[in-house]
């Protein structure tokens, strides 16, 4: 075996170089310095990250296949992975208060191991090309992920939230791998390379029609998109808000992209037959049914909950596009989406923190109290409508014009609901706004200092929403990336 | 006389179908696992049979069926965990009771 192939998986191997230092930490530093765990475990990542994205800029690496075919690395994949990153250790700064308090004295390492493991698995997951190392990929993103769900033991809505959550990704791991059995039949192989060769040639019959329903189905519960949505606003509401903030963004971006990868280079030759009409009605109810069931939430995670999935809606966009420019948009939406999701759960964090409150009728007259917070949370709202100058406007802007590529009719009905549904999500967005500064009520949550890590990481996440729309080597980079992305020759229409 | 795949098709899609109606109309959170568990045999004997009588000459479905039974395992003992602490806070493993958060 030619053991230099492990050098193609530079990032997984940095990431468990990451885990290890973190397990080691935990396990053997003297007691009273384990309180450094969680900033210990953010700076680790933060150096991870900056190498990454160094590595990705200097040096030009192309694609290499690796492991008999079952693993690739690209730069754009490398891209994906960087954005992941930066979303994680904005999440680790954000949890240090949290991870530090009384009740999680005896459980501070497992956060952190458990979330790396579940990095992990998204890695494999985004650079898999055989089915069975991305169901390992996808096992060990969501399975962590439900323990990690179930972390706040006192509470009791976290059980509920886990149990809701670990029945729902065994359930829809079920259906995929049921899908997968279907799609084995069909083309013989599970290396994504063989199977969309033998789609190409054969013809369309029910059984693959039902295949990639199972399959889209299936990565459809992760990315909870309508109707398989069910699970998401509990388990939002149930979860730590740390936890909460990293399942809406990382693991949903990395999902997303797993999702284009597969679509694209195993059922890439069926896209107008078979899947984009499926796709083409996801798409369409979740943005509508996400944005209407969001206005009347009263609870800020659910709240942000049903946003997360209308959101998933615009992010899915990216794929119907089906084309390089529609990918780094969507990259790109996952950038600007972690940030500015990112922001407002880091103020809910703070709150909930500080206070305990996470009602949207506590949140009433906030500027009063808290004005920085206040504003904040103002402007991450901005950017998660989509309101020009932020970030949000930019990436929604790109993303349509990703999947006006397409110049159907069909597409253009498709963006123009986008378009109406980004006004209604403009209505309950600015009713957090409305409540914070316009409201004259007396506030419940009294003024407090937030802790120097949530500062820090609203920093960040305020940095990226105000400047990542105006800076565009951002996204013109992702341009180039995906252009010259051995991904980009599967977009056949 | 020759058994063809159809006969082990069959009861593996019966198995596949008892799972589903399991999981959707059972109330016992350790009764819907035992359904998810079921879905879940009855896609690694897909494999397995699609693997003998399509594709003798490799053995990819099986090495599928084997990562796939570990997975399983694994999904299951988060999963029981996860019930256990749930009876320890409401003394009950009925889904029904789980309604605190809704819309």
């Amino acid at each position: 075996m030619d053991y230099s192939q492990f050098l193609a998986m530079k990032q997984e191997i940095g990431l468990l170089v990451v885990f290890l230092l973190v397990f080691l930490y935990d396990t053997f530093m003297p007691r009273s310095t384990q309180k450094g765990l969680p900033a210990f475990a953010s700076i680790a990542m933060l150096l991870l990250t900056v190498a990454g994205c160094l590595g990705c800029c200097l040096c030009s690496c192309s694609d290499v296949v690796a492991f008999g075919g079952m693993y690739e690395t690209s730069p754009v994949i490398s891209a994906i992975k960087n954005i992941l990153n930066i979303g994680v250790v904005i999440v680790l700064i954000q949890s240090i208060k949290w991870a530090n308090g009384e009740f999680m004295t005896m459980r501070r390492g497992e956060f952190y191991e458990l979330l790396l493991v579940t990095l992990f698995g998204m890695y494999l997951m985004i650079s898999a090309r055989h089915f069975l190392v991305f169901v390992i990929g996808l096992e060990s993103a969501s399975l962590p992920l439900a323990a990690m769900v179930a972390f706040d033991k006192n509470r009791y809505e976290s059980h509920e939230a886990a149990v809701k959550y670990i029945l729902t990704a065994v359930f829809s791991s079920a259906i995929f791998m049921m899908g997968l059995s279907f799609v084995y039949a069909l083309a013989g192989s599970l290396y994504f390379e063989n199977i969309y060769g033998a789609l190409f040639v054969s013809s369309t019959s029910t059984m693959l029609v039902i295949a990639i329903a199972f399959v889209i189905a299936g990565i459809g519960f992760k990315l909870s998109l309508v109707p398989f949505h069910l699970w998401t606003a509990d388990v939002y509401q149930g979860a730590p808000t740390s936890v909460t903030s990293y399942l809406s963004v990382i693991s949903k971006g990395a999902t997303a992209f797993a999702f284009l990868v597969v679509m694209a280079q195993v059922f890439g030759s069926l896209y107008a037959q078979v899947w984009e009409w499926m796709l083409y009605a996801l798409i369409i109810l979740t943005i509508t049914v996400g944005n209407l069931f969001a206005i009347r939430q009263r609870n800020m995670k659910r709240f942000l909950a049903f946003s997360s999935i209308s959101q998933a809606g615009y992010i899915m966009l990216g794929v119907i596009a089906y084309n390089t420019l529609g990918m780094a948009a969507m990259m790109f939406y996952i950038l600007v989406y972690i940030f500015s999701n990112l922001g407002a759960f880091g103020v809910i964090g703070a709150i909930e923190n500080a206070s305990g409150k996470v009602s949207m009728d506590d949140y009433r007259g906030l500027y009063k109290t808290n004005p920085r917070l206040a504003f904040t949370m103002m402007l991450a709202m901005f950017s998660l409508a989509g309101i020009p100058p932020f970030a949000g406007f930019f990436s929604k802007f790109f993303i349509f014009t990703g999947a006006l590529q397409g110049a159907s009719v069909a597409i253009y009905v498709l963006v123009l609901i986008a378009l109406i549904n980004t006004i209604v999500s403009l209505y309950y967005y600015l009713l957090v706004v409305k409540a914070m500064f316009i409201s004259d009520d007396e506030c419940v949550i009294a003024p407090f200092r937030s802790s120097c890590s949530e500062r820090l990481g609203m920093w960040i996440a305020l940095f990226g929403i105000m400047f990542l729309g105006l800076l565009s080597p951002v996204y013109d980079s992702l341009i180039d990336l995906s252009s010259l992305s051995s991904i980009g020759m599967y977009f056949i229409r | 006389m020759e058994i063809k795949a159809i006969y082990y098709l069959i009861p593996s899609l019966i198995m596949f179908c008892c799972g589903l109606y399991g999981f959707l109309t059972r109330r016992n959170m350790i009764a819907m696992l035992i359904s998810l568990e079921l879905m879940l045999n009855a896609v690694d004997m897909n494999f397995v049979i699609f693997n003998r009588f399509l594709f003798p000459e490799q053995l990819e479905g099986m090495m599928f069926t084997l990562f796939a039974i570990a997975i399983a395992a694994a999904e299951t003992a988060v999963a029981i965990a996860i019930i256990i602490n749930v009876y320890r806070s409401v003394n009950q493993v009925d889904v029904r009771t789980l309604n605190q958060m809704k819309f």
